[in-house]
């Protein structure tokens, strides 16, 4: 065990570059904004990429008798909102796991919110969790694609897992990317992150009631991990 | 009537002196007492007939009751209740029982009761429920998630908590004391009719324990002690040379050889390791250096796969095996009647625990208990000149109660509330009889309430929680899904994330943490069960291996495993400083003279009134050295606040190592201590405050959270067979506690975590206990030139941290010893 005292600040905050705003990102000279919120925005097609939003977990538990607080999932979308206001995107594409289960009470909430944006376009590359019925996509105003879905050269998909070839970049999500570092003396701490290698980008889950799966990266990947509302650049 | 004229207590007595037995005073008494219709403690030592006392009671009571028809009296209902910590033990304790109903001619049934008991036999016994039932804590909450539970109570005379000492201090201990506050309660004449009897070994709280198992019923109680003497015997294996700078863990493996004799002597030996890795290097040292044991030597710990255990366990029985190396697993349970040797390597870390093993030999009333000890590094012998002072001194360890387990209450109120469902306000009373729950406010009671009906904070008319339901007063869980997957789900044991070791071809090895294995790479060789595997892949929850050939393997390390010493033998540890230089008669005390003449050149041999501080300067920086001799658990906490407190005087940055005896802060900067300031570091003035400053408690809190989600409900595992989508009701424990902590952080199960890491973790109330007593010592600090004998083990435990590879950490140290 070891504990390091020093003054004034913490050990994170001195040795890491940070940003409080998102973090700009140039892919194939396209310019990509990395939101410290769990969301990307793509400043050519005014798109917001996000993924594994899990709408509804915390309804489906409660359904079934288990006590999490309901907040969590109004905080979740009340962040995309947000997000959608500060980047004013025409669209937004979700790489999968838009909702986590059968319908329930909780996405009426989502309906209902859906209607006040009627303007943007939704596209969702349909994740496992994805399993409500195509009539209920249809009435909310969401476009779903199977398997992988295209736009230029840029591909997007659920699994990273199950990438076609063709787009020379793809986004996708379902891991739920998570970076540990490790702060003073024994003590290690988990962010989710921005994984990024050089044809891919794996986007952390959106919603705060999702695990982190941890990922190991190569030299030449790129993590960006978010840490109190900021971006850090590993 | 008294027993030697009761009608019972003659035809009980009969049988015994036909078998040749005489009654202990004991069992007379307790005998006594049952017929009088009295509650209380029995405090006897195993293996004394301390089943007897109790169960032939309540024989005795019946055949008083129908002294001239009792053979002929059928379907009596259940009379006596039988609780019992063990699945192992119930099985014996079912036979000895049926035994004496056999013998007696009874009409008595014996049922047993737990999660090996098949659904036909469970309905059985519903449907006509035996006179005696043998259950555990979790099968009788089970048994109150029955529709119409109460009925089997009618006839209910007397209900035994066996070996109480276990269960009293886990969560499985505030289960029974649920389980008895709601069955003398549920019938208007219970709280007369039924005796409440817990059966105990000794322990330093034995009053206490009564007071907690009786608390609910409202009667006056008494102890009756067995005063059956067990001579132990303890035997050191010492050293040929005792090296004055001792480095834990190092010695022991090197004395293995010294073992193969007594072995040899034995009928059968149990030996005792502390951990399951240590286990497994001893398994293979042992058929290393005495491969003529191969074959009656075996291993035996907990995550060998149960059946190869239950093996070992039947081989101990029918005296086919020469020796086991084992873990606590073989602490408790049955008697294996072949074992005359017990040899215990490393620090038992508590005189009960010592006692326990000890009394694994030599099961005979009167016969002598013999005990080897095999220390592991030159010091521990010190550990045992104490133990034999303990012994003498009857010191034994309490164990505390714990104290308002709401995750086990809220378990207990969806248990009520599936079966027959409960009334809040008769419910609360009965609740707060309980030792447990004598503290739980109003406030707290209604938020449990708002829990399990609502959810707690809800998103208003979004919101559709579900689990238990109002109906005209009567709170109820009326979903079957709910019902059924609650009922899956009752206990207190929280196994940690454990994976499936199989081979490639089939075949169960046992199981290891995740942890551990996530660090090994396919192609990696480690060992499990005394075998040599070799990593194939992980699917799923199962880790699939092939044999291995390899010379060297990992040997896998258990969370969990270390123990930290306890405050008693702390004490007498000490005590036993005072004498190390003039004690002529303990060999090990005079084994350790020349180390402790080097500790007294060098440094300073602290008494009993006294603290020992060393202040150590050599090219690793500046070394801080306290020796409280408190135990690890006590030291962890302690150390942090002194870094805190030195933290306050200058900006410095420490690394902390500790063993059972003191701890050390290292810094590359001179640490301000000296004879003017180093008092008030050891004050306990702010204590709560320091200790919030200076421990990373969320930690601790998220760690404790685990099992109190599981056993609160909030974690779904799963079961067999059912649907995919289950699979959607998972989360972890670490992610519920984040979203907690953000979204609901008054939370009642997350403020029971913090609650837990305080008083247990943390041990605050003995931490506080410790600070007073260092307070009021002589607190001398000294300056030696080099490293002392007391201190190497210390420095050694944290250069093991600093991530050096075992062989260069031993490179190391050889070369450390070599300069001193």
């Amino acid at each position: 065990m070891q504990i390091i005292f020093t003054e004034r600040h913490d050990c994170l905050s001195v040795s890491l570059p940070f940003m409080t705003a998102p973090l700009q990102h140039i892919i194939q000279k396209n310019t990509f904004w990395l939101s410290p919120h769990r969301c990307v925005f793509w400043q050519e097609e005014e798109a917001l990429i996000v993924s594994d939003l899990h709408f509804g977990k915390t309804g489906h538990f409660r359904k079934n008798g288990i006590a999490v607080p309901a907040q969590v999932y109004k905080e979740d979308m009340q962040r995309l909102v947000d997000q959608i206001s500060y980047f004013k995107p025409k669209k937004v594409i979700v790489v999968g796991d838009f909702f986590h289960s059968e319908s329930n009470k909780e996405l009426d909430l989502f309906l209902k919110w859906r209607n006040d944006l009627y303007m943007i376009e939704f596209i969702l590359i349909r994740g496992n969790h994805d399993i409500l019925e195509n009539n209920w996509y249809r009435k909310a105003g969401i476009t779903v694609e199977e398997g992988m879905y295209a736009i230029r050269d840029f591909g997007f998909v659920h699994d990273p897992a199950e990438v076609i070839p063709g787009p020379s970049f793809i986004f996708s999500g379902h891991l739920h990317p998570g970076i540990g570092i490790n702060g003073a003396g024994k003590q290690s701490l988990f962010f989710p992150c921005y994984y990024f290698t050089s044809t891919q980008a794996i986007l952390p889950a959106f919603s705060k009631f999702s695990g982190l799966a941890m990922v190991r990266p190569k030299k030449s990947d790129r993590v960006f991990a978010i840490v109190d509302e900021k971006v850090i650049c590993f | 009537m008294k027993p030697g004229t009761s009608a019972g207590y003659t035809i009980v007595n009969q049988w015994l002196n036909a078998k040749g037995f005489q009654p202990f005073t004991f069992q007379i008494e307790t005998w006594q007492h049952i017929i009088d219709g009295n509650s209380g403690l029995v405090n006897a030592p195993t293996g004394c007939g301390k089943t007897y006392s109790v169960f032939l009671g309540s024989v005795i009571r019946f055949i008083n009751e129908h002294p001239l028809d009792y053979t002929k009296q059928k379907n009596n209902g259940l009379r006596l209740l039988w609780i019992t910590p063990l699945r192992a033990l119930a099985k014996d304790i079912c036979r000895a029982m049926e035994e004496v109903v056999a013998d007696l001619g009874l009409q008595w049934r014996i049922g047993v009761r737990n999660g090996d008991t098949s659904p036909g036999e469970r309905e059985k016994q519903k449907r006509n429920i035996p006179e005696v039932l043998i259950i555990t804590p979790e099968s009788l909450h089970l048994f109150l998630a029955q529709k119409n539970y109460p009925a089997a109570f009618q006839n209910l005379q007397i209900i035994a908590a066996d070996e109480w000492h276990e269960l009293l201090g886990s969560k499985r201990g505030v289960q029974v004391e649920l389980a008895l506050s709601r069955i003398l309660n549920c019938y208007p004449d219970a709280q007369q009719r039924i005796s409440v009897w817990g059966i105990s070994a000794t322990i330093g709280n034995l009053i206490e324990a009564k007071e907690v198992l009786l608390a609910p019923l409202k009667k006056e109680s008494v102890i009756v002690r067995a005063h059956i003497a067990k001579n132990i015997r303890v035997e050191s294996i010492l050293p040929d040379e005792i090296e004055n700078y001792p480095w834990a863990g190092h010695l022991g493996i090197k004395l293995a050889e010294k073992l193969i004799p007594i072995i040899e002597q034995s009928k059968t030996a149990l030996i005792f390791i502390n951990t399951r890795g240590m286990s497994e290097t001893w398994y293979q040292k042992l058929l290393d250096i005495a491969p003529q044991f191969a074959g009656v030597i075996a291993l035996h710990h907990g995550s060998i796969e149960p059946e190869l255990r239950l093996w070992v366990e039947d081989a101990l029985h029918t005296e086919k095996l020469k020796a086991v190396v084992c873990t606590s697993s073989l602490d408790l349970g049955v008697d294996f009647r072949p074992v005359d040797t017990v040899i215990q390597v490393g620090s038992p870390k508590g005189v009960a625990r010592f006692l326990q093993r000890a009394g694994r030999s030599g099961h005979r009333p009167g016969e002598t208990s013999v005990i080897y000890f095999l220390p592991t590094h030159s010091l521990e012998l010190l550990e045992v000149a104490a133990l034999k002072q303990a012994i003498r001194e009857e010191a034994i360890e309490s164990r505390e109660p714990m104290l308002l387990c709401f995750d086990v209450l809220l378990q207990f109120l969806c248990t009520l509330a599936v079966s027959d469902g409960f009334e809040p306000v008769q419910l609360f009373r009965e609740i707060k009889s309980t030792y447990c729950f004598a503290d739980i406010t109003e406030a707290e009671w209604q938020e449990l309430l708002l829990h399990i009906t609502e959810g707690g904070k809800a998103l208003q008319h979004y919101d559709e929680y579900k689990k238990v339901e109002i109906e005209d007063g009567i709170y109820k869980i009326k979903s079957r899904r709910i019902a059924m997957r609650h009922r899956m789900h009752i206990g207190t044991i929280v196994s940690s994330a454990m994976l499936k070791v199989k081979f490639m071809g089939g075949g169960y090895i046992g199981v290891i943490e995740e942890w551990f294995i996530s660090r090994l790479d396919p192609g990696d060789v480690f060992t499990l069960a005394g075998r040599n595997l070799e990593l194939v892949v992980i699917k799923e929850m199962t880790v699939m291996v092939r044999k291995s050939n390899a010379k060297k393997s990992i040997v896998p390390s258990w969370m969990g495993g270390r123990m930290s010493l306890t405050a008693n033998l702390g004490h007498v540890l000490r005590k036993t400083f005072n004498k190390v230089l003039t004690d002529e008669d303990e060999i090990e005390l005079k084994a350790l003279h020349p180390l402790f003449m080097l500790q007294q050149q060098l440094s300073h041999i602290p008494r009993e009134h006294e603290l020992l501080v060393e202040q150590i300067e050599n090219k690793d920086g500046y070394h801080l050295l306290v020796y409280p001799f408190e135990g690890r658990q006590v030291h962890e906490a302690m150390s942090a606040i002194l870094a805190y407190r030195i933290g306050q005087i200058i900006p410095i940055t420490f690394s902390i190592s500790m063993n059972d005896y003191g701890f050390e802060l290292l810094s590359d900067q001179p640490i301000p201590v000296d004879d003017n300031n180093v008092r008030e570091l050891f004050t306990s003035d702010e204590l709560l405050l320091d200790i919030q400053k200076s421990m990373n408690s969320t930690e601790m809190a998220r760690r404790k959270f685990r099992d109190i989600a599981v056993i609160g409900g909030l974690i779904f595992q799963g079961m067999p067979g059912e649907h995919k989508k289950a699979r959607h009701l998972q989360s972890s424990a670490a992610l519920l506690f984040s979203v907690f902590e953000e979204f609901d952080p008054k939370n009642i199960l997350l403020r029971q975590a913090y609650n837990e890491v305080l008083s247990q973790q943390m041990d605050e109330a003995r931490l506080r206990q410790a600070l007073q007593r260092i307070y009021q010592s002589d607190i001398i600090v000294r300056f030696p030139k080099k490293e002392t004998p007391l201190s190497f083990p210390i420095i050694v435990d944290g250069l093991s941290r600093m991530n050096l590879s075992s062989e260069r950490l031993e490179d190391r140290v050889k070369k450390m010893q070599g300069l001193l």
